[in-house]
């Protein structure tokens, strides 16, 4: 059920007062402005969720060799995402046990050690210690192979996508990532072997507002028409058909689904094209019996429902805390991370199947930048609505309530323009405040 | 086999600065359609994305890869109101330095310049700074020179703190 509440109709409050509130007898559903500006609320996050949270590192894709390493950054600790010379994956933090600096500095590279600049202490892609210059000076005592690098307390993957874990005593993550499995697997699909691999290409950038506007942002179908009207316009000049169709705000009628644990997406009927595999105007006339070619394949491997399924419909899927992956006019892999209550750091990546020929994957990167990413058509207006909700904020003790009561009490499934989807985040996030487990 | 075309031959630096300049002032003064009207018909706009400067956008998830009708459409999109993320239009201001000819591509003139871009909006205390470098393909035409290709490569390990690339970089 995605409406439900407490006994008493109210959040089980936090601080000072309930912050999320819904009220089932007049079926309205508010969040406090508060945690949008709040230090101490992020600094609570930071320790109620992101540290317990399974949080996305990378793709196996990223590391594919013995040796490749990635640096990035879990929960805001810096972190070596690497293939160790054995193979086995590994996320390690990247922190000298000697005096604490960065041990890897590069974005990404392929190595056999990873040396610390400052007394030379080296390590194998493994986090042993490889080297420690002058260890003579030592006790007999010392416990050299001890100070090895020290990994993540948990990483886990679900079919190539990485997620750490700093809590030891976590869920495992298959568990953890309960209904949101189903939809990872109508992306995997899209792949002939099963195999998907993220592009070269990164984008990052900041956004000035809180994170959880992303959140909301990402899956939420209601701004299409508004935020996004120059994008329509763009579509409709290609020829594509984008009218709403009759009692709903988009071309098609799609849901907001509940995934569980916190998880939600929303699946709707394509109208915007996608490389697997329905074919508009905007991919040109050469293209259709490509994309028919691939449609076929689909249908031959995965038969007529399923193929339907993956290459026909759109899912904007959210796995709390803070990955969004779109499947829509192409896929983005986007995660978020809060640097202040104002300011968030955004990453995306581009996921294609392994097998895409190289016009199949110009044509996946062309549609990508139709809409997605800091120089699409349609993200800067995404940022500039958030970094306008930011703004407002400043009087959010005068003017303190959002509201998401969009299909409170509706009879029917929610609609992706709803907010019910909207709302399974907020209960999470509220839940996980008040201090209930991941 | 054709000698290849010395570009001292064909086009001047001080003439090539002028039409940067000129460029840079329609694009600072928002004359977007006046602005189309430097370009061939199948002029491309390249912004790699920042981890990977010199990558090709077939293979590459670039921040902008523009062939010539996503182009018109990117300007059919900046003059609309509802481009948010451009309205009001941000003030940007351009310096472009450090202009040279570098070579010929068959009969297309590369030239390379410097760039810094400030970018003011309001309720922003301080400009964003765009720093980076242009690579040029222009085309000597009986209207004057055109560009064919430009691309804007940002010298920043990421966009950060320049959010989005939603103006004409």
């Amino acid at each position: 059920m995605l409406d439900h509440t407490n006994k008493d109709g109210r959040s089980n409050g936090y601080g000072d007062g309930g912050l999320v509130v819904e009220d089932t007898a007049n079926l309205t559903f508010q969040v406090h402005r508060k945690v949008f500006v709040s230090p101490d609320i992020l600094e609570n996050e930071n320790r109620a969720i992101f540290d317990k949270c399974w949080v996305y590192v990378g793709h196996a894709s990223e590391v594919k060799n013995p040796g490749d390493f990635r640096t990035r950054h879990v929960a805001g600790r810096p972190v070596i995402f690497c293939r160790d010379r054995k193979g086995e994956v590994r996320a390690l933090f990247n922190v000298c046990r000697h005096r604490g600096a960065l041990v890897c500095r590069e974005r990404e590279g392929n190595t056999r050690q990873f040396q610390c600049i400052y007394h030379g202490w080296t390590y194998n892609t493994d986090g042993s210690v490889k080297g420690i210059p002058g260890d003579d000076a030592y006790p007999p005592s010392y416990d050299k192979q001890g100070k090895a690098l020290t990994p993540v307390a948990r990483l886990e993957h679900y079919k190539d996508f990485y997620f750490a874990n700093l809590d030891p005593d976590a869920q495992d993550l298959h568990t953890y990532l309960a209904g949101a499995k189903d939809y990872i697997d109508l992306v995997v699909d899209q792949s002939p072997s099963g195999k998907m691999e993220i592009i070269a290409g990164t984008q990052e950038y900041d956004i000035k507002a809180n994170w959880k506007l992303l959140v909301e942002n990402s899956v939420d179908d209601y701004h299409l028409v508004t935020t996004h009207s120059t994008w329509l316009n763009y579509m409709r000049n290609s020829g594509v058909n984008v009218t709403p169709t009759k009692g709903h705000m988009l071309p098609t009628k799609g849901f907001g689904k509940d995934l569980g644990n916190g998880h939600l997406t929303t699946d709707n009927p394509n109208y915007r094209g996608r490389p697997v595999a329905r074919w508009i105007s905007v991919f040109g006339e050469e293209a259709k019996a490509d994309i028919d070619a691939i449609r076929k394949e689909l249908v031959g491997r995965l038969g007529e429902a399923r193929a339907e399924r993956v290459a026909n419909t759109n899912r904007n899927l959210c796995i709390f805390p803070n990955l969004v992956i779109n499947d829509g006019s192409s896929v983005t892999v986007r995660h978020f991370t809060p640097v202040a209550p104002d300011l968030m750091h955004v990453t995306a990546w581009a996921l294609g199947p392994v097998e895409e020929t190289e016009a199949q994957r110009a044509r996946r990167l062309h549609a990508f930048l139709t809409f997605y990413g800091p120089g699409g058509f349609a993200t800067p207006d995404d940022v500039a609505a958030l970094e306008l909700a930011q703004q407002g904020y400043a009087a959010w003790r005068e003017v303190p309530w959002t509201d998401l009561s969009r299909g409170m009490g509706s009879s029917q499934e929610q609609l992706a323009t709803d907010e019910g989807h909207l709302r399974v985040f907020w209960r999470k996030w509220d839940a996980m405040m008040n201090g209930a487990s991941a | 086999m054709n000698k290849p075309l010395d570009p001292a031959a064909t086009v001047t630096r001080a003439e090539v600065e002028d039409f940067l300049y000129q460029e840079a002032d329609l694009l600072d003064s928002w004359r977007l359609d006046d602005w189309l009207s430097l370009l061939t018909d199948i002029a491309e706009y390249y912004v790699p994305p920042n981890d990977k400067p010199d990558g090709d956008h077939r293979f590459t998830l670039f921040t902008i890869a523009d062939d010539i009708v996503r182009l018109r459409e990117r300007v059919i999109r900046l003059k609309d109101p509802n481009c948010h993320a451009e309205y009001p239009p941000s003030n940007t201001r351009r310096l472009i330095t450090n202009v040279r000819i570098t070579g010929m591509d068959g009969d297309l003139i590369l030239v390379a310049a410097n760039f810094a871009i400030f970018r003011h909006r309001r309720n922003e205390p301080a400009p964003r700074q765009f720093i980076g470098r242009y690579r040029y393909k222009l085309k000597r035409t009986d209207a004057g020179l055109k560009i064919q290709e430009r691309r804007a490569i940002l010298d920043a390990e990421e966009l950060g703190a320049m959010g989005a690339v939603s103006f004409l970089l």
